[in-house]
């Protein structure tokens, strides 16, 4: 047993955290105060390959494991939460499912340009009426000749029209209920594919979140991914990988909170000493390195599993995730408590991590949903 | 074009400098980076590999440690290294580490030297021009601009005051100031890469040199701290009251303008 | 058996830099103390006035290398001459300044000579045991070395601002000889092709007396005008933090710390500037530091002198009017 990171993964997180500091970190707040999309940022992950880190070689991907995808998603994420989920909606929800479920003509097509960074992916299954209950799919596909004819909608989109190739889920046969789900690969632009509400959001601002709309949208039968039917299944996979990517976005907000609070409490003086040699906040940091410590062992344990590959990653991603984001809540809410007014002011980000926080207890699956998924695990053994 | 680039692993510039019980720099701790002057050389190197193809090789002197700064500029677009690592360095001057580079690089295809104007830990500015006098090649010093045609560089170099422009038949060394370039970070592509690249490590008799012949030409230096600056006076009062204060303590009390 | 205490002196627009005679001013006393003759050696091409002008700080012996292919500087042309001379007349210590030509030369006269150097000192004994020794700051000034040399002539770098200078005694009569620049064609290989000095009239950083620098409070480009009309009313050189330069306000040359320039003036006047470890590295040295800062618990007013809490762009032109009335 070692949890020593490797020479690899150690200079991977100085790379990220110098990027993220120098880059992220300065235009941060005024991203999430203009709800400003951060495009060019987006294209420098791509020059450092942020944008492919797990993928291998020969898809244009650096062929890393999952401890270095989780890691830079924390580090970025403990900047800048929206550019964390950016990369990690790119990575976990369009071009992993694609590098799993694609053929090798779909791999190269889509995947490589995806790695590369050249195109920005998104993924679309929650609908108004199908949210953690995926059987609920309204949108719907049919066969016709050499085409598939998508019409309906979904919504809560992260990278909703930045996006340029998009992996949705449809409904075949409603009669068969998830078994009727097949999952397609759209591009931007294809008539009849269009954007709908751009949401505005308690937190992760500058990141993007539209409705995507399909009005009789015909793509070629060679975008189906998988078989049909297998949808259902094709989003439950991604969504066990993807909670890797969004149990390391609440990571690194916890960890961004925690050094911000801790700067704060050893400056600030009151009763004559600074705030961080009263006990009362001695133990609020205490509980909060703790927390942390904790969410980052079942995150990088998580990122082992999934790319040893040797047992199932489902739950291990679902504690991982729920204990992340509720420890990301817990932290943000210490934080700006240690800040007092200050913390509650746009003076300092900690009311923006806050804001951030909250989402990753809702979505790729809601806490609730995790302990569904944990606990059918763990009863079924 | 086949370049060389000298490599050193420092302290980060923000690491709070403590000696131990013996007088010596206490490490324990401290994080360690590639010194950042070369980091400038490391990124020219790249340029001129982009622009003109050839080979980039790293060489150091330096125990395990420096491993970690050779391994950055690998994972950064270098192609291999060369670390010198004997325990009879454990005193080497400024003379000495020159000898041995020379004795290195001579034996290396090299059209062009590229290092750091200064290193940050020791500060002392001299291995970089006493290689290129070791290896009997011209060099600038401190450039922030450079530009090759054939065999030919043209370089500005800072000086006090101005720059001045200088041309110069290569082979030759340059030591890169900041504002030469922006160094790139490496890309994960690179680090996936890099542990594939070449580190040959030598000792001194790999790289032919004599222990005997490189005993440094210093004495082992004696350290100290600073002493601590103690705070001085806040000038209370509205700002053209402070302004009048200041400027009369200046000019009385400290008796400096 | 070496002889002598040799001072590589600089010139600028025809007269001999100030840290140069500085080191005139230092090694008169240790050349007092211990009897070794000062040389004041002089390289260039028509610099026979100069002889006079080093004449009263100290030296005992004035040696001119006028050539025309030391005109301008270069690495090679310098070591070689100076090289031959020093393996010739063979001092006891070679000093220079730790100026852009000094840190240049020095490493590669010393490689040529086979000798160790030291490098930006800011401080010289003499002692029994060794001749010279020296003390220079490391990692930036946060610790400080002291080094000598086994191998002989000393050779050795100084930062400027270290020695006081010595009231000139116009009394004194060195003697003036010339010597050859002896310099090898493979030393020749480096041409100067044109010399862009800026255009100021305000002194170099790294030898002013007075320095007045801005750092991220400056908010912008545009503002260090209100820094220049201060220095220009007491004859400062204007200087920026990391945070400044990084952010392109100013240019690179300007930036104070320990990866720009390392200064140490009489006064140094931070403003703006929250005072990180590394911008403390490169000024650490000054004899007496303001700090102009909004924000109380900056770490600047730590190592400040005198400090005044408040808004740079209300103190500083205040400041400047304060320093008007008192050169009236």
């Amino acid at each position: 047993m070692n949890f020593e990171l490797t020479e690899d993964h150690i200079m991977m997180r100085e790379m990220v955290r110098d990027f993220a500091e120098t880059e992220a970190a300065p235009g941060s707040e005024e991203r999430d105060e203009k709800e400003e999309f951060p495009m060019e940022l987006w294209k420098k992950c791509g020059g450092l390959g942020l944008t492919g880190v797990t993928f291998p070689e020969e898809y244009d991907g650096a062929g890393a494991d999952y401890i270095s995808y989780a890691i830079t998603v924390e580090e970025l994420s403990r900047v800048d939460a929206s550019l964390g989920v950016t990369i990690s909606a790119h990575s976990s929800l369009c071009a992993n499912p694609i590098y799993i479920f694609g053929t090798e003509e779909q791999k190269k097509k889509y995947l490589a340009p995806l790695a590369r960074g050249e195109k920005m992916g998104a993924f679309g299954l929650t609908e108004s009426m199908a949210g953690s209950d995926a059987s609920g799919t309204r949108t719907t596909a049919v066969r016709d000749g050499k085409d598939y004819v998508i019409n309906g909608s979904k919504i809560f989109i992260t990278n909703g029209y930045y996006a340029d190739t998009y992996v949705i889920t449809a409904q075949m046969d409603k009669s068969k209920g998830n078994k009727g789900i097949s999952a397609f690969i759209l591009e931007k632009g294809t008539p009849g594919f269009t954007f709908g509400k751009k949401e505005k959001k308690m937190g992760i601002r500058s990141s993007a979140t539209y409705e995507l709309v399909f009005e009789n949208v015909r793509i070629p039968a060679a975008n189906l991914l998988a078989q049909e039917g297998q949808g259902f299944k094709v989003a439950m996979t991604t969504l066990d990988y993807g909670r890797i990517g969004i149990a390391s976005q609440a990571l690194g907000i916890a960890q961004g909170a925690y050094e911000q609070a801790m700067k704060y409490a050893k400056e600030r003086e009151q009763f004559g000493k600074p705030i961080s040699a009263l006990q009362a906040i001695q133990f609020k940091f205490a509980d909060m390195a703790t927390s942390i410590e904790a969410a980052r062992l079942l995150v990088y344990q998580a990122a082992f599993i999934a790319s040893e590959h040797k047992i199932p990653v489902s739950k291990y991603a679902a504690m991982a995730k729920v204990f992340a984001s509720e420890t990301a809540n817990k932290v943000t809410t210490q934080a700006v408590q240690i800040l007092g007014g200050y913390g509650y002011t746009r003076d300092y980000p900690l009311e923006r991590m806050m804001r951030d926080a909250k989402i990753t207890e809702i979505y790729e699956g809601t806490s609730e949903i995790q302990r569904v998924v944990i606990a059918a695990s763990i009863l079924k053994d | 074009m086949n370049i060389v680039v000298t490599v050193k692993q420092t302290f980060d510039t923000e690491a709070k400098i403590v000696l131990d019980g013996k007088g010596n720099i206490d490490g324990s701790g401290v994080n360690l980076v590639i010194n950042p002057y070369d980091e400038f050389a490391i990124e020219e190197a790249l340029k001129l590999k982009e622009k003109f193809g050839g080979e980039i090789t790293i060489v150091s002197v330096g125990g395990e440690a420096a491993t970690k700064a050779i391994r950055t500029a690998l994972a950064m677009g270098c192609d291999k290294a060369v670390r010198v690592d004997d325990p009879a360095l454990a005193d080497a001057d400024e003379w000495a580490v020159a000898e041995i580079l020379g004795k290195v690089v001579s034996k290396l295809p090299y059209d062009l030297i590229l290092s750091g104007r200064i290193a940050v830990d020791d500060g002392s500015s001299q291995v970089a021009v006493r290689l290129a006098d070791a290896l009997g090649v011209p060099s600038v010093s401190s450039i922030l601009k450079l530009d090759i045609e054939g065999t030919a560089a043209t370089v500005t170099r800072e000086i006090d005051g101005g720059t001045e422009l200088i041309e110069v038949k290569l082979p030759a060394l340059f030591t890169a100031q900041k504002g030469l370039n922006e160094p790139r970070l490496p890309s994960m592509k690179g680090i996936m890469g890099a542990k594939k690249k070449e580190i040959a490590v030598q000792s001194l008799a790999d790289a032919g040199a004599d222990p005997g012949a490189v005993a440094a030409k210093m004495i082992v230096p004696k350290l100290s701290l600073p002493n601590p600056r103690l705070a001085g006076k806040l000038i209370p009062g509205e700002a053209p009251d402070a302004a009048r204060e200041l400027a009369k303590l200046l000019r009385e009390e400290a008796k400096v303008i | 058996m070496a002889k002598g205490i040799w001072i590589i002196a600089e010139q600028s627009k025809s007269e001999i830099r100030k840290v140069s005679l500085e080191l005139l001013s230092r090694a008169r006393q240790i050349a007092d103390a211990t009897g070794e003759p000062l040389v004041a050696v002089i390289p260039g091409y028509g610099v026979a006035d100069l002889a006079g002008k080093a004449a009263p700080y100290g030296a005992d012996k004035v040696i001119l290398i006028d050539d025309e292919r030391l005109a301008k500087y270069t690495t090679g042309a310098y070591t070689s001459a100076l090289g031959k001379l020093i393996k010739k007349e063979e001092p006891r210590a070679v000093l220079m300044g730790n100026t852009a030509v000094g840190k240049d030369l020095a490493p590669r006269l010393a490689q040529r000579l086979g000798v160790g150097m030291a490098s930006d000192c800011t401080g010289m004994e003499t002692d029994a045991a060794n001749f010279l020794s020296f003390r220079r700051p490391i990692y930036g000034g946060k610790a400080f070395a002291e080094v000598a040399a086994k191998s002989v002539p000393a050779l050795a770098t100084i930062r400027p601002n270290t020695f006081t200078l010595a009231e000139p005694d116009p009394s004194r009569k060195p003697e003036i000889v010339k010597a050859p620049a002896d310099i090898d064609a493979a030393d020749l290989r480096a041409v100067v092709k044109e010399v862009a000095l800026a255009v100021s009239a305000r002194p170099e950083l790294i030898e002013a007396d007075i320095i007045i620098s801005g750092g991220r409070g400056m908010k912008g480009p545009e503002n260090y005008k209100i820094l220049e009309e201060c220095a220009d009313v007491i004859g400062a050189a204007v200087g920026a933090s990391r945070a400044a330069v990084d952010a392109g306000w100013i240019d690179q040359k300007f930036q104070v710390g320990q990866t720009g320039k390392t200064v140490s003036p009489t006064l140094y006047i931070a403003c703006g500037i929250s005072g990180a470890i590394q911008h403390l590295a490169g000024m650490g040295s000054s004899k007496v530091i303001v700090a102009v800062n909004k924000d109380p618990e900056a770490n600047i007013f730590a190592v400040a002198d005198y400090g005044i809490v408040g808004d740079l762009f209300e103190v500083v032109p205040l400041l400047t009017e304060e320093f008007k009335k008192l050169a009236s």
